[in-house]
């Protein structure tokens, strides 16, 4: 795990070493263990690294002996050691023990559709000398980040903006149709970046840059297709899921360093650390956040995981004070707005990971999404149950089951809960229907958006601009599989993975690896009747079965809680004062009006709201935060220059 | 305090600019939904009900809190008065 960056002047200028070293100067959280450049001619990259495979051998920028292939690599190719074997069987000859130096053979042999053969999360380039070609790549499910851009002439990549910002001619400026999409999705839809002109290779892609030419194409996509789901029995299934996810955790164990796991407290992380436990034979470190609200707080679940498997445990706790210390250090490492403080937390335990002496952790992270655990696939399915018979009376109170964690919705009355999930006629036709209530919700925060950013928008929207992304096949597949379709290409890679994942871990140089988005299990689950995924309304109920006595009794029957944190209530005292200095100026109506994003009147009843102590709702939470992580990043990117 | 209708309604879209749509004037006529034109959510429900209790001295049961009590200015004008007409 590490930080790439690097240069390709599109006319033949000479790489400059001295903007590498400032590019990978903004990469170091990522990579404090060494660094390197490489030049020739026109190509220059950078690396900053976390030693985590072969500490002493895997320098990079690596290269093959002939020096007719060099690369550039974040992220682990778990399979390395049966690539490395199956090459070496081919004749090929290695000088380090690395996975590194794997991929360099891979592509030698097999040219860019060595990607095909990788297990792993990564994003890494290779400068091939031959063909005067840039080849870049990223991982199946967007576990590991890539952005680019181009400056004056010249290509350049990087695992985070802040190190493209390092190039003089790259002027940073808020995207404003990424903002429509993240106040709408939660996140942008790739390529697009919340800075304009800046670009992120999307999941399961390649570019190759070379004679004049970038060619961007997908090698691998999520497909449902296959999913005729020959009669087998549930025990046969959840079986090969069991075989499946104990060699995705296995091979994920592999490192030169130890290797820990995040405990939420939940079913995911609790089957992780389970098999880890069946692999490793010691004593397993494990990690968490708790919090003090019961609401958030899971360590009595953490603590039943803890003393069935008899791990190792620290937490850290998070107050709602901590959560506003290190939200401008979130932002700077998130690099888009957020609507959600869920990453702040996780920024606290990726630094507890690393004050333990560790870097590498497995996750649960993707179950929720593969094998159908989330709230928004049984609303969808209790939404569409209900539309069948619109007059049905006992039909519609299954939504009393939705959501049990949200109080002001369990306090609703029957017939609320009836117009809050209504359904249109319309919407049933629609290919967004388990989506279309989450993002009306939040398309409703674009009511603070400025008179000037309506205008700059006008008639923008950014649903069809989704619906052109959507493969031909996805009207065929059942609706719960299109549902999974859209949280797994969508928010998982956009802001799971992202700003939740890889951003928070990496800002303390801490590697996360989710064996639940090994593409084994994603293509095994893709492959399954949705009703082994959600059986009536039991979620993840392969998972449970598959799960049987790995994790405690209490772990597995527990209903679902998402991971969750102290949302607006976080930035002011019960005083109704703010807690951070910062808040009070990003929120300012000065600020607000000079930065041009959002009406300085509304923002400020929104604060005062805030302030008074009132228990917001979902809208009035989501506002706040959104708000403030985007007036942080004008702040951090734009006002002031990056980092 | 003025009890008239007129009035009501005028308390109401002020409390409604104010509390969901943070002042910013947004057309909406007095038939039309809350929900439908996402101006609420679950918990605006409750900030709803509490207002009413507070501002109108009305008790609000715990089945009256329905949309067609309280999902658009007119059901909410017709549900205070309803309310304040009502023995006690």
């Amino acid at each position: 795990m590490c930080g790439i960056c690097g240069t390709l002047g599109l006319d033949g200028q000479p790489a400059e070493p001295d903007l590498l070293r400032s590019m990978i100067a903004q990469l170091r959280h990522r990579g404090p263990d060494d660094a390197g450049v490489y030049t020739n001619q026109a190509l220059g990259f950078g690396h900053a690294r976390l030693a985590i495979i072969d500490t002493t051998g895997g320098h990079q920028p690596m290269s093959t002996q002939d020096g007719s292939l060099w690369i550039t690599f974040n992220g682990e190719i778990f399979n390395y050691i049966e690539l490395r074997k199956e090459l070496q069987a081919r004749g090929h000859r290695f000088a380090t023990a690395s996975d590194t130096e794997v991929i360099l053979h891979a592509y030698r042999e097999d040219g860019e559709a060595c990607v095909h053969r990788l297990n792993g999360e990564w994003a890494f380039a290779i400068w091939d000398a031959g063909r005067r070609t840039l080849f870049l790549s990223r991982d199946r499910m967007g576990i590991r980040p890539l952005f680019y851009t181009t400056a004056e002439r010249v290509f350049l990549f990087a695992s985070e903006i802040k190190a493209l910002l390092a190039h003089p001619a790259v002027h940073p400026r808020l995207d404003l149709r990424a903002l429509d999409q993240i106040f709408t999705f939660w996140c942008t839809l790739p390529p697009r970046t919340a800075f304009e002109g800046i670009r992120e290779l999307p999941p399961g892609h390649s570019m190759t840059i070379g004679a004049g030419k970038c060619t961007l194409r997908p090698y691998w996509q999520l497909d449902y297709s296959g999913s005729t789901h020959p009669p087998r029995s549930e025990q046969s299934c959840a079986e090969e899921l069991r075989d499946l996810l104990l060699d995705a955790t296995r091979i994920r164990l592999r490192a030169d360093v130890p290797v820990g796991a995040y405990l939420s407290g939940g079913l995911d992380s609790s089957v992780i650390s389970a098999l880890a436990k069946e692999c490793v034979g010691t004593r397993l470190k494990t990690f968490s956040v708790t919090f003090d609200r019961a609401e958030f707080d899971e360590s009595p679940h953490q603590q039943d995981t803890v003393d069935w498997l008899h791990t190792d445990h620290h937490s850290v706790h998070c107050t709602q004070a901590d959560i506003a210390r290190e939200f401008p250090a979130v932002i700077q490492h998130t690099e888009q707005p957020i609507l959600r403080t869920a990453p702040a937390p996780l920024f606290l335990l990726s630094r507890l990971v690393r004050e333990q002496g560790y870097k590498v952790v497995l996750t649960g992270e993707g179950a929720d999404e593969v094998l159908g655990g989330y709230d928004i696939f049984k609303e969808a399915k209790i939404r569409r149950f209900w539309a069948a018979q619109p007059g049905s009376r006992w039909r519609p109170l299954l939504l009393k089951r939705l959501y049990p964690y949200l109080a002001s919705l369990q306090q609703q009355s029957p017939a609320y809960l009836r117009a809050f999930f209504r359904v249109r006629p319309e919407d049933l036709a629609s290919p967004f229907f388990s989506h279309l209530p989450r993002w009306q919700m939040t398309a409703g925060l674009k009511l603070f958006f400025s008179a000037e950013v309506k205008a700059e928008l006008g008639a923008s929207d950014p649903l069809p601009q989704l619906s052109a992304s959507l493969p031909a096949a996805y009207a065929t597949w059942h609706p719960f599989e299109q549902a999974q379709y859209l949280e797994t290409t969508g928010l998982l890679p956009g802001y799971i993975l992202s700003s939740q994942g890889d951003r928070m871990a990496m800002a303390h140089a801490v590697e996360a690896r989710p064996p639940f988005l090994d593409h084994r299990v994603v293509e095994f689950a893709a492959r399954l009747s949705p009703r082994l995924k959600m059986k009536v309304l039991d979620e993840k109920h392969l998972l449970k079965l598959c799960a049987g006595t790995l994790v405690a009794p209490s772990v597995r029957e527990r209903p679902k809680q998402p991971y969750r944190a102290p949302e607006a209530a976080s930035f002011f005292t019960a005083e109704g004062r703010s807690r951070q200095g910062y808040v009070e100026e990003m929120l300012s109506p000065a600020r607000i009006r000079s930065d041009g994003l959002f009406d300085a009147g509304a923002v400020a009843k929104l604060t005062e709201k805030a302030k008074r102590g009132h228990a917001l709702g979902g809208r009035d939470n989501m506002a706040l935060v959104g708000i403030l992580s985007t007036q942080l990043l004008m702040h951090h990117f734009i006002r002031k220059g990056h980092g | 305090m003025d009890s008239t209708p007129a009035a009501i309604e005028k308390d109401l879209r002020e409390f409604l600019v104010e509390n969901f749509l943070f002042g910013r004037e947004q057309a909406f006529s007095n038939d039309d939904s809350f929900i439908e034109n996402s101006l609420i959510d679950s918990t605006g429900v409750l900030e709803l009900v509490t207002f009413l209790s507070e501002r109108y001295q009305i008790t609000v049961e715990d089945d009256e809190i329905v949309p067609e009590n309280l999902d658009s200015i007119n059901c909410l004008v017709e549900f205070i008065r309803r309310k304040q007409h009502s023995p006690a």
